[in-house]
């Protein structure tokens, strides 16, 4: 019954109270779906059937005394960022090699005790690293979506028979798949393209510069980011410490609202954990939105952008003021700078992080003459280029000599991208809508990326700047682009205003539709 | 500001990375096509701005200082490459 990998979590949901399906059936229909896409596909570098299949079988206990929790029975992928007790643990690096973490993850630790079953561990950019999930020790992940031809046909001339089309020119148009294979985005490219292709209802995907929705984009999937400090990052794998934030990607607004709610929580084990209540975010869906005041970012609009992607932000606007909100130009003046910073807060943070991998507690460990010698063999295996790469940049800016032209001048400039956001937000605005990305997915093994990382950089252009100032963001899809390619929308909120995210959200939903890619794995 | 081999191989040694001459000499350009990217920074005017300390307004929670966990020593080194009587093996640091 592979249909049932067709549910949304809600639908789901109901059939599994109303006691149509059970958790077993449900689970059974993913792991056999993931044995048949994951060679093609590569979303997963761990698949745990046995424990998914106990815990389906203890949530269709519960379920049967009508005592299931908010997310009983429902299978969901863990990115490889996230610890899981006893199971593969490795952000995707070969540094962690064989490292199974005798401890649970907050955020999953809320997911199973709300009844979900986790079907394995999701593939990513080494540690996080990354914005096409090439970057991983595991291989590239592929989208499920390509981009397809629109071909002309020269039809012969026929008449019209029953119920059939009236050649009228002679010919017509038909679409065919190229064979091309993209990116699915990074570096929650595993989650994404997972939830996209059927192989989970939904995934969990952590975002330090845009990891949660520029995949969401790439794959017509639904990602948030929420505020700083909204979901606990205890048992995550740390890269840079003050942008990290853990969140969902799903296949539409409503699954998201749901996911979320799980996962956040206050947590005494993580410092910067906020103390407040976790809201019903699925209570918002739903609600108008007249009068709400819609920020449009001038400085969003970069240069060499294409014309599709200003076509879709177009039309979003057009959606929000038909649906009763007020549109509003604004100005965030410091947008540009955000990337830079972001390229030396994120790397310094990751330099410091990332000195734990050093082949003594944990992982990989390649001997050497003496200690020192141990250390810089195992980190040079067990790290790859990109990671090796933003080590070296955080190492060299945090140096003796450099901290203040580089560290304190980004820490500087951070809190005036910050300012930006709150001076529109005190001028009334409630929600600022972006494209997401400057483009649709593009090819593995790009060239122009692989040889200038900066280019690869560019990809978090609209999303970077929300982690810096730790507010809230959603990745919404809102069409295809020419080829057919997804392409998504961004909502920024106010700090812990996911509710509005999710309202605003589903407005735009409501207008696009949800898109599905064409099954050709 | 750019960086040349000597300063790689001295930034790698930092982070405890070993490269090889031909790795030194890939870093080079791909640091400098980042330090050349990040150089923007520099023109705006920070005067009078405080660097970034937390990006949410709250004072830090501090636990209460009491033991809360404990007794995991097997834990602990469960996953290390070397260890012996719940200690981690390394080669031999002193002398």
């Amino acid at each position: 019954m592979s249909d049932l990998t067709r549910l949304t979590i809600s639908q789901a949901r109901a059939k599994l109270r109303g006691k149509e399906i059970t958790a077993t059936e449900i689970t059974e229909a993913y792991l056999s779906e993931i044995g048949r896409a994951n060679p093609a596909l590569n979303a997963y570098v761990a698949v745990t059937g046995d424990k998914a299949l106990d815990m389906a079988k203890a949530s269709d206990a519960r379920l049967v005394k009508g005592q299931g929790g908010a997310l009983e029975g429902i299978p969901l992928g863990i990115k490889d960022l996230f610890g899981t007790e006893g199971v593969h643990t490795q952000a995707c690096s070969h540094v962690l090699d064989g490292f199974k973490p005798r401890y649970e993850s907050t955020v999953t630790a809320n997911l199973w005790a709300d009844g979900a079953v986790m079907l394995g561990k999701l593939n990513m950019d080494e540690f996080a690293m990354g914005s096409s999930n090439e970057t991983s020790y595991y291989g590239p992940v592929i989208n499920p979506w390509r981009r397809s031809r629109l071909d002309t046909v020269v039809m012969p001339t026929t008449h019209q028979g029953d119920g059939g089309f009236v050649s009228a020119g002679g010919t017509r148009t038909a679409r065919s798949l190229d064979n091309a294979q993209l990116v699915p985005g990074g570096s929650s490219g595993g989650s994404a393209t997972a939830v996209s292709a059927f192989l989970c209802a939904g995934a969990t995907a952590t975002d330090t510069g845009g990891s949660i929705r520029q995949p969401a984009a790439f794959t017509g999937t639904v990602g948030i980011k929420p505020t700083y400090g909204r979901c606990s990052r205890w048992g995550i794998v740390a890269f840079a410490s003050s942008l990290d934030q853990a969140g969902p990607i799903a296949r539409d607004v409503r699954d998201a609202a749901i996911l979320l709610k799980s996962m956040a929580s206050v947590d005494p084990k993580d410092t910067t954990s906020v103390d407040r209540p976790v809201p019903d975010y699925e209570a918002a869906i739903g609600k108008p939105i007249k009068g709400m005041k819609v920020g449009i970012p001038k400085e969003y609009r970069v240069d060499g952008m294409p014309e599709e992607i200003e076509a879709l932000w177009q039309k979003g606007i057009a959606w929000l003021r038909d649906a009763g909100a007020e549109i509003v130009d604004i100005s965030l003046p410091h947008t540009k700078y955000a990337l830079p910073a972001y390229y030396i807060v994120a790397p310094a943070e990751a330099s410091s992080n990332l000195a734990r991998y050093d082949g003594v507690r944990y992982g990989l460990r390649v001997p050497g003459k003496d200690i020192v010698e141990m250390y810089e063999k195992t980190r040079a295996a067990g790290f790859g280029r990109e990671v090796k790469r933003r080590i070296m940049i955080g190492t060299y800016v945090l140096s003796a000599g450099y901290y203040d032209a580089y560290y304190l001048q980004a820490q500087k400039v951070r809190n005036l991208i910050k300012r930006d956001f709150e001076n529109v937000f005190a001028a009334g605005v409630d929600v600022i809508l972006t494209p997401a990305t400057p483009s649709a997915a593009f090819g593995i093994a790009d060239e122009d990326m692989a040889a200038d990382p900066v280019k690869m950089y560019l990809n978090d252009i609209f999303t970077v700047t929300v982690n810096m100032a730790g507010l809230p963001g959603i990745a919404v899809p809102a069409g295809l682009d020419p080829k057919g390619l997804p392409l998504g929308l961004q909502l920024i909120g106010r700090p812990f205003e996911e509710e509005t995210l999710f309202q605003t959200a589903a407005v735009i939903e409501q207008a696009a539709g949800t898109f599905q890619p064409e099954k050709w794995w | 500001m750019s960086v040349d081999l000597q300063t790689v191989k001295r930034v790698a040694r930092l982070a405890r990375i070993a490269v090889s001459e031909e790795d030194a000499e890939r870093m080079t350009g791909e640091l400098n096509a980042i330090l050349g990217f990040v150089e923007q920074l520099n023109e705006v005017d920070v005067s009078g701005v405080e660097p970034m300390t937390s990006v949410t307004p709250m004072e830090m929670k501090k636990r209460q200082d009491v033991v809360t966990d404990g007794n995991k020593a097997a834990d602990i080194v469960a996953n290390a490459p070397a260890t012996e009587e719940n200690f981690f093996l390394v080669p031999k640091v002193v002398e």
